[in-house]
């Protein structure tokens, strides 16, 4: 067991558990944020996905020990009232089914949006090629991360 | 306008203030996520006033409509809802959604699977809704002295014309809760509909983008435990020992033993598939911790002998039987083979087939395989539970509440009435959460605990665990005559452990000599229901194989289909065709026109394909290019009859979502087996399809139709398997026989 002190969304907070504890579940298990999802814990589907200092991260494989100093943002803590760009791109085109592999899919998105604001059709899909949705939502996603792009 | 009878007497639709205090509205509200986001901005009431099981009208307008069905991603917590609210004559902005608990005594077939939920609630849901609409016009008219016929309403406002009064829903709510519920209400004409068939948004979508507690996975409760399960690791293994010397020490560990799941002599119902009854249990306080106590435990297993289950089926009692052994995927094939090649069981015979395939005419022959598939939906399986001496609170993720609470209630020893099921969000369902075996489990790791438990399967548990769609086998043969005209039309199907065969489906009914035959074998490899059980299979081998004989036959393959549709309407063969020729006709007509499928476009290669499941008819086009040297799905086009649609473009997300996962399953979809080990374990070695690998894009029409609905989970998922495996031979010359196609078949 060890102590860390934790920047998440903004909110400094500290935790003491097993150091090799995966960040997915010091947020799903610890924090009550249950935002980010399990799904295959071997960082294949990107449901677990959060921001590390801006950057998309696979959090299922990510010990808390790993984190440092670097401020972890999820799903959560994206905008204030659901208002973030992408999260309103995505309501827009309606884009869920089950929803469950959603939020990995936003937060993979905000990050690449970030770095690459307006991106081809290929850029697109290299970069969200990684989270995985059996619904089969794909073409919705693709058109509000490019709706997304446009604002 | 329709009079129809009030429903069947059940309490839904009785006196409403037998329910007002009845407490039916109290307890469901175990998160506030239940409810739908999309109004939040509005005011809530002083008080509610229950007019049926369906909804409750605020005293100041704000109507909150019930979702008696789980929701799993098909649309139906916002279109039911819809459909209430036609009838009500309300404003959609004012209302608010919520899922239903599992109730029994308000409501029919709370379960959702076979493509039925709207097609089987409509009447229901209607008549909830013209039914409260009825008793505020009545209220109104007591209340105002006028005859109610010159009531009229329009978006939860009742209106008297000639008196020039008006009143909103709210203001008449607490008198329309007294009147007594009509005998009859009158139901709209369909063409009056204002809100079916306009698109809304999902209640719950700014709910998932802002990644809020809707899921079991998702549930919390103080004090709870988490909790995971340990099953063999083959099939045709039992649990024999275990050894939790270190495991127990480990932090967090609370306790670990051995559950049964479901007892010997316990007669299971259709739904009670349970793979491994004997497991072990590992209980902690954190997910973490339990990962990896199950990881230290030492677990010896041994192989079980031949044992025989019997179920209750919808078409009786069955007994099922499970043979002892290892069983591989390779081996598969060859008994399938073996199988195949000897004489199955007749389900249909029209005229003399056997005769007439040995006249001089040209005979096409193929076979079709496809390997298990397994569901893999993304949230995997996890249940809530918290059972006491007297009563069981359960919360999460269930397809079949209705079946799965009477399995409870046999399992524990405890009445329905004390058993509470709460409905989560189902994180995809697919057919694998009819199966709801890991509930039972979750209860009795609750039971032994004395405390609240959550059940968690890691993926790997999940894909594991069995439950997958069968593995299958189909053998066509066709006859042509001189003049191309199909004379005769064999299919022998069958499967591992059951057959996929529907026998009346097309084109039987359009071939004079036809026969279909089915055979099974045993396995110990457990199955269920996957997205169109059968169909998913039976589809790709009949439209592949009707390709094949529409080229030897040198006929378009539209042309082909319709001329054998316009025959099954004129001079149909045999009895009990299950579908309708001008229904199946009229999506490929439409598909024609919307597909240019006259147009020929260098460089695109197009497949086509038509099915007919779960009440829909469904059509294709799908479009391939080569980049590369390899096929992409540039674009699929299709065309659906479903009757109304109630939300089109959540209706659209559906059918988009259905062809996206039949091209993946197609392509790469493979479960496969050594020695009783399924190979694939999670997604490393188990390929889903991802986005680059989804069409460029998907054009879905829907014939326009007053017909009531049918279904759409399910009949846009079949025939693109059909739709693909004939753009791939346009595209490269060689059929594909063998799913997945990307693979070798079922060795993988």
């Amino acid at each position: 067991m060890a102590i860390f002190n934790l920047n998440v969304n903004g909110k400094k907070t500290q935790v003491d558990l097993d150091p090799a504890t995966p960040v997915l579940w010091v947020l799903r298990d610890h924090l009550n944020l249950v935002g980010t999802k399990y799904g295959c814990g071997i960082a294949q589907c990107g449901a677990c996905t959060i921001h590390l200092d801006g950057v998309a991260t696979r959090s299922c494989l990510l010990p808390v020990a790993a984190v440092g100093n670097k401020a972890i943002t999820t799903i959560e803590g994206l905008s204030e009232n659901g208002d973030h760009p992408v999260q309103k791109a995505w309501l827009e085109h309606d884009v869920p089914q089950c929803g469950y592999c959603q939020a990995g899919q936003i937060m993979t998105a905000v990050a690449f949006l970030k770095n690459n604001p307006h991106p081809s059709d290929e850029e697109i899909e290299t970069a969200m090629n990684g989270n995985l949705c059996r619904c089969g939502t794909y073409l919705r996603i693709r058109a509000a991360v490019k709706t997304a792009s446009k604002s | 306008m329709t009079l129809v009878k009030t429903f069947n007497g059940r309490r839904s639709f009785l006196k409403a203030t037998a329910l007002a205090g009845g407490g039916m509205m109290i307890g469901f509200s175990w998160l506030p996520s239940c409810q739908s986001d999309s109004n939040a901005d509005l005011t809530l009431p002083k008080e509610w006033f229950d007019l049926n099981g369906f909804l409750k009208i605020g005293d100041n307008g704000l109507i909150t409509i019930m979702s008696p069905n789980p929701e799993g991603g098909q649309n139906v917590k916002t279109s039911m809802p819809m459909i209430v609210a036609e009838e009500l004559d309300v404003d959609w902005e004012k209302v608010v959604v919520e899922q239903a608990p599992l109730d029994t005594k308000l409501y029919t077939r709370q379960f959702i699977g076979g493509s039925q939920a709207i097609r089987q609630g409509w009447h229901g849901l209607r008549m909830a809704g013209a039914t409260a609409r009825h008793m505020l016009k009545q209220a109104a008219a007591q209340a105002w002295q006028v005859p109610e016929t010159e009531i009229t309403t329009a978006e939860g406002v009742l209106l008297h014309e000639k008196s020039g009064r008006s009143a909103g829903y709210g203001e008449m709510a607490a008198a329309a809760a007294r009147i007594p519920v009509p005998k009859e209400v009158p139901l709209k004409d369909t063409k009056e509909f204002k809100l079916v068939g306009t698109s809304r948004k999902n209640v719950d979508g700014k709910k998932i983008v802002t990644g809020q507690a809707l899921f079991g996975m998702d549930y919390h409760r103080p004090g709870m435990l988490i909790a995971m399960i340990v099953h063999p690791p083959a099939f045709g293994m039992k649990l024999k020992s275990f050894d939790d010397q270190s495991a127990r020490k480990m932090p967090g560990i609370r306790d670990i033993f051995t559950i049964k799941a479901l007892q010997d002599e316990y007669e299971r119902q259709y739904f009670d598939t349970c793979t491994f009854t004997d497991l072990v249990a590992v209980v902690g306080e954190t997910t973490w911790e339990v990962l990896n106590a199950k990881k230290a435990l030492v677990v010896e297993w041994e192989l079980f002998t031949a044992y025989t289950e019997s179920k209750l089926t919808p078409g009786g009692k069955q007994t099922v039987r499970f043979p002892a052994g290892l069983e591989n995927s390779s081996e598969h094939i060859l008994q399938m083979e073996k199988e195949a090649a000897k004489p199955g069981k007749v389900r249909r015979k029209d005229g003399e087939p056997e005769a007439v395939f040995k006249l001089p005419a040209r005979v096409i022959e193929r076979t079709y395989t496809a390997p298990f598939l397994a569901h893999n939906c993304m949230e995997p399986m996890n249940f809530f539970a918290h059972v006491t001496a007297d009563k069981a609170e359960l919360a999460g993720p269930l397809q079949k509440p209705e079946y799965t609470e009477k399995t409870l209630s046999a399992r524990l020893g405890l009445p329905l009435e004390k058993i509470d099921i709460q409905m989560t969000r189902l994180g995809g369902g697919y057919g694998r959460r009819s199966y709801a075996h890991w509930l039972v489990e979750a209860a009795l790791i609750s039971q032994k605990m004395n405390a609240p438990v959550k059940l968690i399967y890691t993926r790997e548990d999940d894909m594991t665990s069995g439950i997958y769609r069968p593995a299958y086998h189909a053998h066509y043969r066709a006859a042509l005559d001189a003049e191309n005209n199909l004379i005769a039309f064999q299919v022998k199907a069958g499967g591992i452990p059951e057959s996929p065969l529907y026998a009346d489906r097309f084109p039987a009914g359009a071939v004079d000599h036809y026969l279909a035959e089915d055979w099974a074998i045993e396995s110990n490899i457990t199955v269920g229901s996957f997205r169109a059980p059968r169909s998913n299979f039976m589809a790709v081998a009949e439209q592949s194989f009707l390709d094949e004989v529409a080229e030897a036959a040198g006929k378009d393959p539209i042309e082909f289909r319709l001329e054998l549709l316009k025959k099954a309407k004129n001079h149909p063969v045999g009895k009990n065709n299950d579908y309708d020729p001008d229904r199946y006709a009229g999506v490929l007509e439409l598909l024609k026109e919307k597909s240019n499928w006259e147009e020929e476009i260098p460089g695109i290669y197009r497949g086509v394909s038509a099915y007919f499941c779960h009440n829909s008819y469904v059509a294709q086009v799908l479009d391939l290019v080569m980049e590369q040297g390899k096929p992409k799905v540039a674009k699929v086009t299709c065309v659906v009859d479903c009757g109304i649609v109630v939300n089109p473009d959540a209706a659209r997300n559906l059918t988009e979502g259905a062809i996206v996962d039949g091209i993946g399953n197609a392509m790469y979809g493979s479960m496969t087996f050594r020695q009783g080990e399924p190979e694939m374990n999670n997604f490393d070695k188990y390929r889903l399809i991802r986005m680059e690998e989804a069409p460029g894009a998907i054009d879905v029409h829907f014939v326009k139709s007053d017909i009531d609905p049918t279904g759409l989970g399910e009949p846009a998922f079949p025939p693109v398997f059909g739709a693909l495996a004939n753009a791939l031979y346009k595209a490269t010359g060689k059929r594909h026989y063998h799913q997945p196609f990307i693979g070798n078949g079922l060795a993988g």
